[in-house]
C-alpha cells in the first residue's frame, strides 16, 4: 500500500499498513538493541512508587520538560504589541525561528519577527556588524515604524552591549538617527519568557519616557486621567485584551493598552498580507507616562516594569492573571476607585449570570481535586477560580514561580477550607508532576499541550488552559479575564468533567445505566 | 546627596592594580566617602586588604551552590570591611573553562537589581589584565563607570596592555558617557619610568594622574593583609595614596576619549626615549652564517 494521489495517507494511516509495520518490527529487532520487556515494565511500575517521588524531588542537577520558554520568547510577544513594530533578535538565526514557529504553532498565524543572523565570526569579533546590516536591512525591508531589539544567549554570553551598538548603527545610517530602536537585554538562561516581556516593556517604556538613550530630551509627567493597561504573556492575548477594552469601554474610562498585541494574531483573511496589525501606538506609549495609575494584569510578568512606572509618579496595582467571580470583581473595583466611575449594571447582570452557571454546575464540580502547572500568575488565577467553584487545586506547579510567589499560593490555599490539603511546587518541572499524579492522583490535569504525556502516562484527563496550546486551535480567540471569560474557563472545564463521565458509563449493558443524556 | 560616582581599574596583570586601587580607595573612605568595591576578576584578590580575608566568597560561586543567581540575596555576596567599605567579588570559573566574561555581566546585573548601589557615593570596579571581551567592558558600558584609571608601569608590557584598554574605551567612548580618567604610574624602578609613563599619557591624550612610588611598607601590610592606609597610617606611603584618592576625587568630569596608538608609534616612542634600539630590518629571520654572507 504504497501512496496514490487520489487518496493520500496521512501518517496515521499510511505507517499502519504491513510493510510499514513489517519494517519497524524489523528495525526494532535488529537494530534497536530493546530491553527485557519485563524488566522495561518493573521500571515503569516503579516510577509510580513513593519511593521513586522522593528520589525525583531530590533532584539537584537535572531538569526534564521544564513547564517555562525562555526570555526571548516574552521579549517577541511584548515587542509586536507596538504599531508598526518588527522585533529584531541580535543573535542566531535558529533561536528567531523558534520563537516564530512557537507562536504559529500556538496562536495558527505567522509571526514576523527578525534576526542579526550572528555566527561563528559575529561569536568572536563581536556582532556589531550584524548590528549595523541588520538594522539597515530591516528597515528597508520591511519599513516598520519602530524596531525592537533583544538578544539571545550568544549575544549575551559574548558582552555585546546594545546600547552602544545601537547608536554605533545609527550614526553608521542604518536607520534614520530619530528613528525609534528601543532595546532590552533578554539572555535566554536567566528568567523565563515572563522576564523577557518584563524587560522589553520595560526598555520601550524608558525609551520613549526617559529621553530615547540619550538623544531627546526626557518627558515631564502632566498627570491625566487615564489609566494603563498591561495584559502580560498570556496565550489568550487576543481574546482577553478585546475583552478588556470592553470591559473598560462600559465602565467609561479613558485607557491606553499597553503592548496591545491583540490584532496581530488573528488577523482577517480578506486578501490582504498584515505583517503588523493594531497595536498601541508609538504616541500612546510616549504618553502614557501622564496616566494616572497603570494595571498590570500579571505581577510577575511586569515586577521590573511596575516600579519602574511608579518612580515615574503613578499609581500601580497588580493582579495574578485574575480568572471568576472574586477576581473579576477585584479588577473592576479596582477601575472604578481610580476612575471614579461606577460599575455600570450591564457588568452587574454579567457577573450575575456567572454566579448563576456556576451554582447550576455546582453538584459536578464541588470537591474535585485538579492539578495545575503554568507561568505563575496563571496558576494563581486558576486555582483562585477553583477555590471559588469548591474545588481543590490540590498541586500547583510553576517552573518559573519563586519562593515569593510560592507564599502567595500558599496564602491563598489558607483563606479557603477547599485549600486545605493542596499544595504549591516552585520551580519543579513536569516530570516532578508525573510523580505527583501518580502518587496523589487528582482528578483532572489543567495545563498547556505537554500535559497530555501526563494525560496519557497516569491517566488523569487533561483540560488545555495555559500556553502554549498547539493540537487544539483558536482557544486563544477566547477570553478567560472578565465574568465572560470565567463562563469559558467553567465551560471548559465542564466540558471534560462530563466526557468523562461518559467515557466512563458507556460500555453496553455494564455500565450504561448511568450513561444518561442529562447531566 | 551627590550623584553616585562610578570608577574603574584596569591594568596588566600583576601591575599592583588591586593593591592600588584598595589603597586608593581606603584613602577615600577616610574623606568619609561611603565606598563599594565590585571585583570584577575570577581571581578574587580585589578586596582582601580591606577585608583582612584571603578571598572572599564571590557571587558566582554562590550563586552556582544556591542553584542559581536568583536565589541569592545582597547580604549573602556583600561584606563590610576597613572604615565601612562594602566589598563584593564577582568571582568566576577556574583557569581554562567557562566563561569570566559572562560571569562579570551576571554580577554587575545583580548588584544593579538587588539594590547594592544605594546609600554609597563611589561604586569602583577592579577589573583583571585587559578588555579581553564584551564582559570585561560591562564596566564601561553606558550608566557604569564614568571615568576609567589604568594602573601601568614603565615596563613596554604594561603601556601595551593601557593602549589596549583605551582602545577598549575608545569603542564605548563615542557612543557613551565613559572617559579615561588617567594613568596611574606604579613604580617598578625602570629605566626613565616617569619620563615614559607621561609621554605615554600624552601620546593616549591623557594625563599620569599619580606617580606611586615603590615602597616596602606596602609589601609589609600586604603580608598582614591590609591596606597601608590602616597599617601605617602616619607613613609617607599611606600620604602618597591620599594624595592620589584626592587627585581621583577632583578629577570627576574631566576625563577624556583617549587616543589610542598603533604598535610601531608605541615602539617608536620607546626608542625616542632610549629604551630600544632600532632594530635592523636586514637580519631579521638570519642565522648568523646567512648575515655574513650577506
Amino acid at each position: 500500500m504504497t501512496q496514490n494521489a487520489e487518496n493520500v495517507l496521512d501518517h496515521l494511516e499510511l505507517f499502519r499498513g504491513p510493510e510499514y509495520q513489517q519494517m519497524l518490527a524489523n528495525k526494532q529487532k535488529m537494530f534497536e538493541n530493546r530491553r527485557d520487556p519485563a524488566e522495561v515494565e518493573r521500571i515503569r511500575e516503579w516510577a509510580k512508587t513513593p519511593e521513586y517521588r522522593e528520589k525525583n524531588f531530590a533532584r539537584e542537577a537535572l531538569t526534564v520538560n521544564p513547564a517555562k520558554a525562555c526570555q526571548p520568547l516574552g521579549a517577541v510577544f511584548a515587542a509586536v504589541g507596538f504599531e508598526g513594530t518588527i522585533p529584531f533578535v541580535h543573535g542566531s538565526q535558529g533561536c528567531v525561528a523558534y520563537y516564530r514557529s512557537h507562536f504559529s504553532r500556538h496562536f495558527k498565524e505567522p509571526s514576523s519577527c527578525v534576526s542579526s543572523s550572528m555566527t561563528e565570526d559575529a561569536a568572536v569579533f563581536g556582532g556589531l556588524n550584524n548590528m549595523v546590516d541588520g538594522l539597515a536591512n530591516t528597515y528597508a525591508m520591511y519599513k516598520p515604524k519602530m524596531i525592537s531589539v533583544s538578544t539571545t544567549c550568544m549575544a549575551e554570553v559574548i558582552g555585546d552591549d546594545l546600547n552602544s551598538f545601537i547608536k554605533t548603527a545609527k550614526e553608521k545610517g542604518s536607520v534614520p538617527m530619530e528613528f525609534d530602536v528601543p532595546y532590552a537585554h533578554t539572555p535566554a538562561f536567566v528568567g523565563s519568557h515572563v522576564t523577557g516581556y518584563d524587560n522589553v516593556l520595560k526598555g520601550i517604556l524608558e525609551h520613549f519616557w526617559d529621553g530615547k538613550a540619550g538623544t531627546a530630551p526626557k518627558l515631564e509627567r502632566v498627570a491625566n486621567e487615564k489609566i494603563n493597561f498591561i495584559g502580560g504573556f498570556d496565550g489568550y492575548t487576543v481574546g482577553n485584551l478585546r475583552e478588556v477594552k470592553r470591559l473598560l469601554g462600559l465602565m467609561g474610562a479613558e485607557y491606553t493598552i499597553l503592548a496591545d498585541n491583540s490584532d496581530m494574531w488573528d488577523t482577517p483573511t480578506d486578501g490582504e498580507f498584515r505583517m503588523y496589525d493594531g497595536g498601541t501606538t508609538l504616541e500612546d506609549a510616549a504618553n502614557a507616562i501622564h496616566a494616572k495609575a497603570t494595571i498590570s494584569m500579571q505581577e510577575y510578568c511586569t515586577e521590573k516594569t511596575l516600579p519602574m512606572i511608579a518612580a515615574h509618579g503613578q499609581e500601580v496595582v497588580s493582579f495574578n492573571h485574575p480568572v471568576g467571580v472574586g477576581g473579576t470583581d477585584e479588577f473592576l473595583m479596582a477601575i472604578a476607585r481610580i476612575t471614579g466611575k461606577d460599575i455600570p449594571e450591564d457588568l452587574t447582570r454579567e457577573r450575575g449570570r456567572l454566579v448563576d452557571a456556576i451554582a447550576d454546575s455546582s453538584a459536578h464540580i464541588h470537591g474535585k481535586k485538579f492539578a495545575i502547572y503554568g507561568d505563575p500568575d496563571l496558576c494563581l488565577g486558576l486555582a483562585r477560580f477553583l477555590l471559588e467553584l469548591g474545588a481543590e487545586p490540590t498541586h500547583v506547579l510553576a517552573t518559573n514561580g519563586s519562593k515569593a510567589w510560592a507564599e502567595k499560593v500558599q496564602a491563598l490555599f489558607d483563606s479557603s477550607p477547599f485549600g486545605k490539603n493542596c499544595h504549591v511546587y516552585p520551580g519543579k518541572d513536569l516530570w516532578h508532576m508525573r510523580s505527583l499524579l501518580f502518587t496523589e492522583p487528582v482528578d483532572f490535569l489543567i495545563g498547556n499541550t505537554y500535559g497530555k504525556y501526563l494525560e496519557r502516562d497516569t491517566g488523569t484527563p487533561l483540560i488545555r488552559i495555559g500556553f502554549p496550546i498547539f493540537d487544539r486551535h483558536h482557544h486563544h480567540r477566547y477570553p478567560v479575564w472578565g465574568y465572560q471569560g470565567g463562563l469559558n474557563v467553567l465551560v471548559w472545564i465542564l466540558d471534560k468533567i462530563f466526557d468523562e463521565i461518559d467515557r466512563n458509563t458507556n460500555v453496553p449493558s455494564k455500565t450504561d445505566y448511568s450513561f444518561d443524556i442529562i447531566r | 546627596m551627590a550623584a553616585l560616582r562610578q570608577i574603574a581599574f584596569y591594568g596588566k596583570g600583576g601591575i599592583g592594580k588591586s593593591t592600588t586601587s584598595q589603597n586608593t580607595l581606603a584613602a577615600l573612605a577616610e574623606m568619609g566617602h561611603r565606598i563599594l568595591i565590585v571585583g570584577c576578576d575570577p581571581k578574587a584578590d580585589s578586596t582582601r586588604l580591606i577585608l583582612h580575608a584571603k578571598a572572599q566568597d564571590t557571587i558566582l560561586s554562590l550563586a552556582a551552590a544556591a542553584g542559581s543567581v536568583e536565589d541569592l540575596e545582597l547580604e549573602e555576596v556583600m561584606k563590610v570591611g576597613y572604615r565601612n567599605i562594602r566589598c563584593v567579588e564577582s568571582g568566576g570559573p577556574e583557569p581554562g573553562v567557562g566563561c569570566a566574561g559572562r560571569g562579570v555581566i551576571t554580577s554587575i546585573n545583580f548588584l544593579e537589581e538587588n539594590g547594592a548601589y544605594e546609600d554609597i557615593d563611589y561604586v569602583s570596579y577592579d577589573v583583571l589584565g585587559d578588555v579581553v571581551c564584551g564582559g570585561f567592558a560591562m564596566p564601561i558600558r553606558e550608566n557604569k563607570a564614568q571615568e576609567i584609571y589604568i594602573v601601568m608601569s614603565g615596563e613596554m608590557m604594561a603601556m601595551y596592555a593601557a593602549n589596549n584598554i583605551s582602545k577598549g574605551i575608545l569603542k564605548y567612548a563615542n557612543s557613551g558617557g565613559v572617559r579615561l580618567g588617567g594613568l596611574v604610574c606604579n613604580e617598578r624602578q625602570t629605566d626613565k619610568e616617569l619620563e615614559l609613563a607621561e609621554a605615554m599619557a600624552a601620546k593616549l591624550g591623557t594625563k599620569l594622574i599619580y606617580f606611586v612610588p615603590r615602597a616596602n611598607i606596602v609589601q609589609h601590610a600586604e603580608l598582614r593583609r591590609m591596606t597601608v592606609l590602616e597599617y601605617a597610617p602616619e607613613s609617607e606611603q599611606a600620604e602618597h595614596y591620599r594624595t592620589l584618592a584626592r587627585k581621583i576625587h577632583n578629577n570627576a568630569g574631566k576625563g577624556v576619549i583617549p587616543t589610542p596608538i598603533t604598535m610601531d608609534e608605541l615602539e617608536d616612542m620607546l626608542m625616542e626615549h632610549g629604551i630600544m634600539k632600532k632594530v635592523d630590518e636586514s637580519i631579521i629571520g638570519k642565522l648568523p652564517t646567512e648575515v655574513a654572507h650577506a
